[in-house]
């Protein structure tokens, strides 16, 4: 018998399903266009930064960028919509699943969401030689960590709102400064001392280095373990804030 | 012993904040009936149907569905019930067919099995040649059609119906009443709500009249109709604004509306008959059988839809 997380997953399937080519676009064809233009536009005139050419230093951190703001552009509109219009967790919530695969079975959608991106990401940058290390196998995985980190606090956000509005705010003061300030376009010790923490708050700033670890071969600033433990601890938070949210959204 | 009772409540309350939705009421349906809750909106009903689907929790009394305590098995109890909300909640992006199959994957069947399982609720729903549509396009009657065939994936011990056809056209309604018979005479148990007491007349065996969270009567409809009101009734419309409930006294019992005056009586045609001898002229007169809405407007001094 599937797991009711497995049928929650199968449902978010069976919509992308009729939805996937638009996405095709915005998952692989942009970053891709993205790595062009900066990596070898821009990185033609800037040359090597930190002892490598610039579209090698900043493969890993568009990988990382790229979960990020996936996890967060899907987890917006379509779990807002699905409690407010569509109603799809009301009907889900009069049957034997619960609240926890409701959360898990999302967060599996985003995830399969992610993770196809990345490795054909991966796939890509290794055809353009913008991998240095073998290491790089491992950045799947570092892009799910801060996939989940960014989707389930998201996803609680979401499910805690009732108008749209305010994502516009969500990606003007959270998505988009994250994505400039966390270390994916130029090293975070350019920013005013000051500032630098606001960076290491970020999940994706966390996600970068690892995924820049991973693809140069070359030790993280902080220990391995303190960034993995980060993003882990960013998204067990987030998860519980999401099954909060849901059940107070669902009950009575 | 008897059979256990699918749904027991025992001084049932719910409440949101100050607010008193449901205010103790005592409940037992037994297999195979058809209950119905009649009452206006804000009567309690749909939070009493909340509570009994378990997805919201009593704030007191004691409750119990299929022997089960929800607070405690709701995931186990939910499992066997069959649920039709207020609100359809289908997914309008995928297909008829697609909105059975994924629900049924909700509950646990195989691929196999939710396929023919959507087959045979297809045709009970008689939405076989919808089948591949979206669901946005459909009707409002296929619409509830096929939350109700949903409803019904897991081949559930109770089906719980809110206001199965409020806002239906007379057409979509009987259709869905001669479907919601057919459950009935399969042995189906089923619990509704609604407003409307024809739809109470035509599906329930038992039923119970809310008011402000509150049971105020409880029969089968024929009993409630013959406690509280009279065989039959007469409505009296009167061209001018003069006041005539004086002039109808000792005829039967009166109830003044703003736009009729309803007349009690056991025999209509005869309370007509002295209506004209004492020389009144109503511009119509129309004689029919009492009503579960006579048996509503006698206990609780208001109509059910206005």
């Amino acid at each position: 018998m599937a797991h009711p997380t497995v049928a929650v997953l199968e449902r978010h399937l069976h919509l992308y399903r009729r939805l996937w080519r638009a996405s095709v676009f915005s998952s692989f064809i942009l970053p891709v266009l993205f790595l062009v233009s900066i990596g070898i536009g821009v990185g033609g005139y800037i040359g090597d930064i930190e002892g490598e050419d610039y579209l090698v230093w900043i493969v890993p951190g568009v990988m990382a960028s790229t979960a990020f703001q996936m996890a967060i552009g899907e987890s917006t509109y379509s779990v807002l919509g699905d409690f407010k219009w569509v109603r799809a967790y009301h009907a889900m919530r009069a049957t034997p699943v619960e609240i926890r695969d409701m959360v898990a079975g999302w967060m599996l959608y985003i995830l399969f969401r992610v993770e196809i991106a990345a490795v054909v990401f991966l796939g890509i940058t290794g055809l353009f030689g913008a991998l240095r290390s073998p290491w790089a196998v491992v950045t799947p995985l570092i892009a799910a960590l801060v996939a989940v980190a960014a989707a389930a606090p998201v996803t609680a956000f979401a499910a805690s709102i009732d108008q749209d509005s305010y994502f516009a705010l969500l990606f003007r003061f959270v998505m988009i400064p994250s994505t400039l300030f966390a270390g994916v376009f130029f090293p975070v010790e350019q920013l005013p001392e000051a500032l630098r923490p606001l960076a290491y708050l970020s999940p994706l700033w966390h996600g970068v280095e690892l995924s820049r670890a991973a693809t140069i071969g070359v030790a993280p600033p902080w220990p391995a373990a303190v960034h993995v433990g980060y993003l882990l601890a960013f998204a067990a938070a987030g998860l519980l804030w999401a099954v909060s949210a849901f059940r107070k959204r669902l009950q009575d | 012993m008897s059979e256990q009772p699918l749904i027991y409540a025992r001084g049932l309350v719910k409440r949101f904040g100050d607010f008193t939705a449901v205010d103790g009421i005592d409940l037992e349906v037994a297999p195979g009936e058809a209950f119905g809750f009649l009452g206006p909106n804000g009567a309690g009903k749909s939070s009493t149907m909340r509570m009994i689907s378990c997805v919201s929790l009593p704030t007191g009394g004691e409750l119990r569905i299929l022997g089960l305590d929800p607070a405690r098995d709701g995931s186990r109890i939910r499992a066997r019930l069959g649920v039709c909300p207020q609100l359809d909640n289908l997914d309008p992006d995928l297909s008829v067919r697609e909105n059975l199959t994924t629900y049924a994957r909700y509950f646990g069947l195989s691929k196999a099995q939710a396929r023919s399982r959507a087959d045979e609720l297809l045709d009970f729903a008689q939405l076989q040649e919808k089948a591949s549509s979206a669901v946005e396009p459909l009707s409002g009657g296929m619409k509830r059609r096929l939350t109700i065939a949903r409803a019904l994936v897991n081949d559930p011990d109770l089906v719980l119906l809110d206001e199965p056809t409020t806002g239906l056209d007379p057409q979509a309604r009987h259709l869905l009443w001669e479907r919601l018979f057919r459950l009935k005479q399969r042995g189906t148990t089923l619990v509704l709500t609604t407003h409307y007491m024809d739809e109470a007349e035509q599906l329930c065996d038992r039923l119970v009249v809310m008011d402000g969270g509150r049971i105020v009567a409880e029969g089968s409809p024929r009993s409630l109709i013959e406690t509280y009101s009279t065989p039959e009734v007469v409505e009296l419309r009167f061209a001018d604004g003069v006041d005539y409930a004086g002039k109808l006294e000792g005829i039967g019992r009166i109830d003044p509306l703003p736009d009729r005056i309803l007349l009690y009586a056991d025999d209509g045609d005869a309370a007509v008959a002295e209506v004209h001898r004492r020389g009144l002229t109503p511009s119509s007169v129309l004689v029919r059988r009492s009503s579960l809405e006579d048996v509503f407007l006698q206990l609780t001094g208001r109509t059910l839809v206005d």
